[in-house]
């Protein structure tokens, strides 16, 4: 039996109206923005799936994403403001309804593209009462649920990858919560998704992208 | 001490054991269980108790434009006419401010889930009207949500909040029963009479199913909020007054599951029986989901 803490009976405070079509969309918005590590983003494509997209008009569903990318917390009042929000930042913005079925009613994808030229996109499902799971990356299959400073790491799949990037994290005394692989074929492109109780310094990033053979792109969430 | 608790029984041996109340032990549990100080947990819920007021005066004072356009403005009018209402002013006010902020929640203002978003304004409005006349501090208010939080996590662990799990009476009824709990216990009552508010507040709602009209929390979830808040000064004046439930607390719970059980999906929450399925739900929701 899971032990609830008073503060999931008597909160989260949020914006409205829903806690999972709109306070986890929010949250879905929010890893986003912390892939996009900072930089100014240009174009972000919002495309909602399943419940999302037959009731995210009347829950705000998608300008609770757009708030997320923003950086906008799911308490903010500006969540409803995310579109105005957008445009004075100079963003270009495209709203969808996915046809392809998801196997989750709350479905949505994230397209962002930075001033750079850097592209990604993410797939984010709503759970219920505001938890959120990430799918999908770069359509690189991963599970995570952003409750957790989270390390994504994309590599080729040779042996010894996975206790190098270990070691590092042993000699800081992060602490791994939990830890997935994923990998699209042996001996391909793999990732691998680290959930830490503490975050990882910077320095310790910069060494396994550097020290690690294999290592192709890091981020952090 | 270990202040562990899953049922009601189990919460009222505590409280009895050291002749503390609901809340108290709430706190000490959570002390246990988060290893943050009292000061920090009750500053936590200070700042959930202040976004629970403004989210009144917002709703009581500005117009609430909804999502959709089809509910909105109504907590001002209840409240406008409270001093005339056949339940009297004062329930009047409260049904009129659980209103407001549920219309603040389907306008995308700032409100506290409890223990859903659909169902934020049953406790805040009980609570927060009930403190003048009642003369409760806001620090007396803090002590009826801890209090509440309580009645909710049992309810959590043995049946349900959740509307697509178990109807509107995983909702509004636990709402409402957090709230006749809370007000119980600020009135003065011992737990075991708080906990047959609880199950009188919860009984009244058994059975009643999720069927919000477009998938939205609008309608029918704004009235029901004012029902529920009404529910419960009811269950709690009646608990003040005496009476006690026949059936107890964690029974009722039981029931409350067994009930969420047999529901039909169509009835929790997706949209697809009950008000939702009717013909003028069907024309709202072909005008609003282009």
């Amino acid at each position: 039996m899971k032990e609830f803490s008073v503060f999931d009976i008597i909160g989260p405070s949020m914006v409205g109206p829903s806690s999972s079509h709109t306070a986890g969309a929010v949250r879905i918005g929010l890893v986003a923005n912390k892939l996009a590590a900072g930089e100014r983003i240009k174009l972000v494509e919002l495309t909602l799936y399943g419940s999302f997209a037959e009731t995210g008009f009347g829950h705000g569903t998608d300008r609770a994403l757009l708030a997320g990318v923003l950086g906008v917390s799911p308490d903010d009042a500006r969540v409803r403001f995310s579109m105005l929000l957008a445009r004075s930042e100079g963003i270009w913005v495209e709203i969808k309804k996915g046809d392809i079925e998801q196997d989750h009613p709350n479905t949505a994808t994230i397209r962002i593209r930075t001033v750079s030229g850097r592209e990604f996109r993410l797939t984010g499902i709503s759970v219920g009462g505001g938890n959120i799971e990430i799918i999908d990356i770069n359509g690189m299959e991963v599970s995570f649920t952003g409750d957790y400073p989270t390390m994504i790491a994309f590599y080729r799949d040779v042996p010894g990858v996975i206790s190098k990037v270990t070691n590092i994290l042993a000699l800081e005394h992060i602490n791994v919560a939990f830890m997935k692989v994923f990998r699209n074929a042996k001996r391909r492109d793999a990732c691998m998704v680290i959930e830490t109780d503490a975050p990882i310094p910077n320095a310790s990033l910069e060494r396994i992208k550097t020290e690690i053979d294999g290592i192709e792109e890091i981020c952090t969430v | 001490m270990n202040y562990a608790f899953s049922t009601g029984n189990e919460l009222a041996a505590l409280c009895e054991a050291e002749n503390i109340t609901i809340a108290e032990v709430m706190i000490r549990r959570e002390m246990e269980t988060s290893e943050r100080s009292r000061d920090e947990l009750i500053n936590q819920m200070f700042e959930h108790l202040m976004t629970m007021q403004r989210s009144i005066r917002e709703g009581l004072d500005e117009d609430q434009q909804t999502m959709t356009g089809i509910a909105g403005n109504n907590a001002e009018k209840l409240y406008a006419y409270a001093e005339k209402a056949n339940m009297g002013t004062d329930m009047a006010r409260i049904c009129a401010a659980a209103i407001a902020v549920t219309e603040v929640n389907a306008s995308m203002g700032r409100i506290v889930a409890a223990p859903t978003a659909g169902s934020s304004g049953v406790l805040p409005a009980v609570l927060v009207m009930c403190s003048e006349k009642r003369g409760f501090t806001d620090r007396d208010i803090v002590n009826g949500l801890f209090a509440a939080g309580a009645i909710g996590i049992i309810i959590a662990k043995n049946a349900s909040i959740s509307g697509a799990e178990g109807g509107c009476q995983a909702e509004i009824g636990s709402a409402s029963a957090m709230a006749a709990a809370a007000l119980t216990e600020l009135c003065g009552a011992s737990p075991r009479a708080a906990l047959n508010a609880a199950a009188m507040a919860l009984k009244n709602i058994l059975g009643l199913v999720c069927d919000p009209v477009a998938g939205l929390v609008e309608c029918p979830c704004i009235k029901r909020n004012a029902m529920g808040a009404a529910n419960a000064v009811l269950c709690a004046d009646m608990a003040l007054a005496g009476i006690e439930s026949i059936i107890p607390f964690d029974e009722t719970v039981a029931a409350m599951r067994s009930v969420g059980r047999m529901m039909n999906s169509d009835l929790r929450e997706t949209a697809k029986g009950g008000l939702a399925a009717t013909p003028t739900a069907a024309e709202i929701a072909a005008k609003i989901n282009i």
